[in-house]
């Protein structure tokens, strides 16, 4: 059994569509924040595989590593860290159910007549994207775009991702009142003075032989 | 039976609508919040990458980029302001955090 390229291209849309939705709506109904979790990187697999589809094999590979990989596992560990009572944040969950749902519905056909009546007729020759790119791999052709044209942004990227850093460990660094550590600018700024004191004493011998019982001089 | 441009638009328009509805539902709840968010942009980047596929034009694909650091940026950060209000206050109750009203 032989498909057409165009038909299989629709059996992967349907099937990676299909399950992104299910997953979707999985996530925001989920009891269980972890579920909504998992379900969350089942949902950007799927979204990964169409954009396979769409032959941006580096976005989607940068998806499953970022996302997947770093982004949800740290989701993962914030809810799994917090103990949360599931009970009293879903209370009003099923009064807002069909409001949200109709909304949604709403949202969903307004948005489709308009687009469905624009691009409808927008399809593309399957060899179209590997001649526009001059023959050359996606990975290669979005290298020379990043960091040839749009260079500057990719700085400015760098630094975004540097003040998160920052950010994200001033927010959530603690210290501990009872620990004990190093004062290193204390330790670096001292002098000799501060630590010896040179004092002028008679010498231990003669002073216990004169006066017994009386501590001579100071020592330091 | 061609998928054309208007197939992925209107996947992605379904997938922006059910994380508003997400909003919606889980109001108090800020993790889910910050999901539906990731989901919001992941239904952006979808358009762009479908336009970039149909349209030709590799830019698109440069936006996504981009739009994916800020995202990974963004969830660092509220995630870290989301541990710290745990330890404040022990609640991520959205609808609790009012303390800037004055």
């Amino acid at each position: 059994m032989t498909f057409e390229p165009a038909t299989l291209f629709a059996i992967f849309f349907y099937a990676f569509a299909g399950i992104l939705v299910v997953a979707a709506l999985q996530v925001i109904t989920s009891r269980n924040p972890v579920n909504s979790a998992l379900f969350l990187m089942l949902s950007f697999f799927c979204a990964s595989g169409l954009w396979m589809l769409m032959r941006a094999e580096f976005l989607s590979l940068v998806l499953i590593l970022v996302y997947v990989g770093a982004v949800m596992v740290l989701f993962l560990f914030v809810v799994m860290m917090l103990d949360l009572d599931l009970a009293h944040l879903r209370r009003d969950f099923k009064k807002y159910l069909p409001v949200a749902f109709l909304i949604g519905a709403v949202i969903v056909m307004e948005l489709s007549i308009v687009l469905i009546r624009g691009f409808i007729g927008t399809t593309v020759p399957l060899q179209l994207m590997i001649e526009e790119m001059g023959g050359v791999s996606n990975t290669q052709a979005l290298g020379r775009l990043v960091f040839v044209d749009y260079v500057y942004a990719f700085e400015i990227a760098g630094l975004i991702l540097l003040v998160a850093i920052i950010a994200a460990v001033a927010l959530t660094l603690r210290r501990r009142k009872d620990s004990k550590s190093q004062i290193i600018a204390d330790q670096v700024a001292v002098n000799p003075a501060d630590r010896m004191r040179m004092v002028k004493m008679d010498s231990e011998m003669d002073a216990k032989q004169d006066q017994r019982g009386k501590t001579g001089g100071e020592s330091k | 039976m061609t998928v054309t441009l208007a197939h992925f638009l209107v996947l992605s328009a379904i997938l922006f609508a059910i994380s508003v509805v997400g909003i919606f539902l889980n109001r108090r709840n800020i993790i889910i919040l910050l999901m539906a968010i990731e989901l919001m942009l992941l239904s952006v980047n979808m358009n762009f990458i479908a336009f970039s596929y149909y349209l030709g034009d590799m830019a698109g694909q440069v936006f996504v980029f981009f739009i994916l650091t800020v995202a990974a940026a963004e969830a660092a950060i509220g995630l870290a302001i989301l541990v710290a209000l745990f330890r404040k206050f022990d609640s991520i109750n959205a609808e609790e955090l009012d303390h800037l009203k004055g």
